[in-house]
């Protein structure tokens, strides 16, 4: 009886708090998703026409399927960036390898917009890149090319997560029993083979993490789209941010959110069956 | 798996990507001191005016002064929920604890975007004025997460029984918090106000949603990009702001270490 009221004391404000400024905002976005429209009577219709219109338009699918996609490849390339990182960090650095960590994770405590905004100063028309390519002759002219594309989103946003996504792989890595290792080894095995059989599968679980910690966020991604992508590289989330702060359709606004949520969802469901949600605490 | 080690390929792979992390940061300290209007190679002298001109700039200070006190407030909140969400999750069992925890943890796997319209459509319903407060609320969702674990893993470090021992001892339970727990708890909880506090001093992404005429400083920041001129101050405004976050998340990393390590002493 006692307990009772001292865990409700305890959780009841942070519960309460999830409940006001969390769950009911997406209840209320999933109910606005149903309005006809912002003014007036409008307000007052529910319908399920956004759903239609939503679901007809062939080019709302393409592009979240596009930064689907984007976000796939980014994490994909991040991992494989981040690998070898993590691999060499703990196999061959021995007691420094922490610190040697913490060295790739200091640039991130930069902000990230202005992050991203250095990437513009590089591959911008004017930028560090294009007068390299100009001092050494390789290109005549200072061209606009490198920026504004979906190759500038990539490349930013690649840099973006490589240190964050080397965290859980480092931690998986690192819980590897070495004798498992010394017992391949023993039995035959050689290096690569050792890797491939024992190392690669039970690292498998920070990879699967490092990966969906990088492709959901940049799934709704718009800032970087914004900053160096221009209207070749836009992404889904630039299709929201419209809805919201341009086109002022927040009722169709709500079902792309909650389009986007839904491909989330599919996503840490996927992620579930190979791994553990406190796999991807673990950072 | 010895190997020979001279400078391996895992080396030179290591501080190749070290070079290509920092260099875009080194871009923009080298910048912050150019003597040009215009980020453009070749550079055109050194000059410290961009810092001097920061003093000057009203509305930028007003900004960072916005953001550090959003920080502070949002990351006391979230700490304060933390500490209580942790210490009932440690501590009891009850009904519901594995759905708070996942409920708590979402807004990691959340695109931030889709926090910032839906808070944006509530405040509106509701007729919350849109402002840095209102965004100060969405920061403590997303950094509340962090501060349950880095307050989570600490507690779980030490015995429940020893704020029993002080109930045995003629505490009461909520004395035994405030004497034994909270205090066993204080390099962690100082390491998650940091963590808190940096999370919401460079959060733009939901920000932009909720600040209304109230930009914090990344929604300034943001607005300053566009305008070419203004670039070199918006850069070593950068360059300070990026020493000053080395500093906080080195002192937190270094309280979480301590925090984690349980010493008998305490």
């Amino acid at each position: 009886m006692e307990n009772r009221q001292r865990i409700t004391f305890l959780i009841g404000p942070p519960a309460l708090y999830l409940l006001l400024f969390f769950l009911l905002p997406m209840g209320i976005m999933v109910f606005f998703s149903f309005r006809a429209g912002m003014m007036g009577a409008e307000r007052n219709i529910l319908t399920l026409d956004n759903y239609r219109e939503y679901l007809t338009n062939a080019f709302f699918h393409r592009l979240l399927f596009r930064s689907a996609l984007i976000a796939f490849t980014i994490s994909l390339i991040s991992v494989l960036l981040a690998y070898p990182l993590a691999y060499y960090l703990v196999f061959h650095t021995g007691a420094r390898r922490v610190t040697l960590l913490t060295l790739t994770i200091i640039p991130t405590w930069t902000s990230y917009l202005l992050r991203i905004f250095a990437w513009k100063l590089i591959l911008g028309s004017t930028g560090l890149l294009n007068s390299l390519l100009l001092t050494l002759g390789i290109i005549e002219r200072a061209s606009p090319i490198l920026i504004y594309s979906r190759t500038a989103v990539m490349v930013t946003l690649v840099y973006v997560w490589v240190p964050f996504v080397a965290l859980p792989i480092f931690a998986a890595l690192e819980r590897i029993d070495r004798n498992l290792l010394e017992a391949a080894a023993d039995l035959g095995c050689k290096p690569w083979e050792a890797f491939l059989r024992v190392t690669l599968p039970l690292s498998l679980p920070g990879v699967v993490a490092g990966f969906f910690f990088a492709m959901i966020p940049t799934l709704g991604e718009f800032v970087t789209p914004l900053l160096v992508g221009g209207a070749q590289g836009s992404m889904y989330g630039n299709l929201i941010q419209d809805q919201f702060m341009r086109a002022l359709n927040w009722p169709m606004g709500s079902v792309m959110s909650l389009a986007m949520l839904a491909v989330v969802a599919l996503l840490l469901f996927l992620f579930t069956r190979v791994a553990s949600i406190s796999d991807l605490l673990e950072i | 798996m010895q190997r020979k080690s001279s400078i391996s390929l895992g080396a030179i792979y290591y501080w190749w990507l070290v070079a290509v992390l920092f260099a875009p940061i080194f871009l923009l300290i080298i910048f912050s001191f150019n003597n040009s209007t215009q980020l453009v190679f070749p550079f055109k002298g050194f000059t410290l005016q961009w810092y001097a001109k920061l003093l000057e700039s009203r509305e930028m200070l007003e900004a960072v002064r916005t953001s550090v006190f959003l920080g502070i407030g949002s990351s006391l909140l979230s700490t304060s929920l933390g500490a209580l969400g942790a210490i009932a999750i440690t501590r009891f069992k009850f009904a519901g604890k594995g759905a708070f925890t996942a409920v708590a943890a979402m807004p990691l796997v959340i695109p931030y975007i889709i926090l910032g319209v839906s808070l944006l459509i509530m405040f509106n319903e509701v007729g919350i004025h849109l402002s840095a407060w209102a965004a100060g609320l969405a920061h403590v969702v997303i950094s509340l997460p962090y501060a349950l674990l880095i307050i989570t893993s600490r507690l779980v470090g030490f015995p429940a029984n020893l704020e029993e021992a002080a109930m045995d001892l003629g505490a009461s339970y909520w004395g035994a918090l405030m004497r034994v727990t909270i205090p066993i708890c204080s390099p962690a909880l100082v390491a998650a106000f940091l963590i808190c506090f940096t999370i919401s001093f460079d959060e733009f992404a939901i920000a932009s949603f909720l600040v209304g005429t109230q930009p914090t400083l990344p929604v300034y920041l943001y607005s300053q990009l566009r305008f070419p001129t203004r670039l070199p101050l918006v850069v070593s405004l950068a360059a300070i702001l990026m020493v000053v976050s080395m500093i906080v998340v080195l002192l937190s990393e270094w309280l979480r270490r301590i925090g984690q390590e349980p010493s008998q002493r305490s």
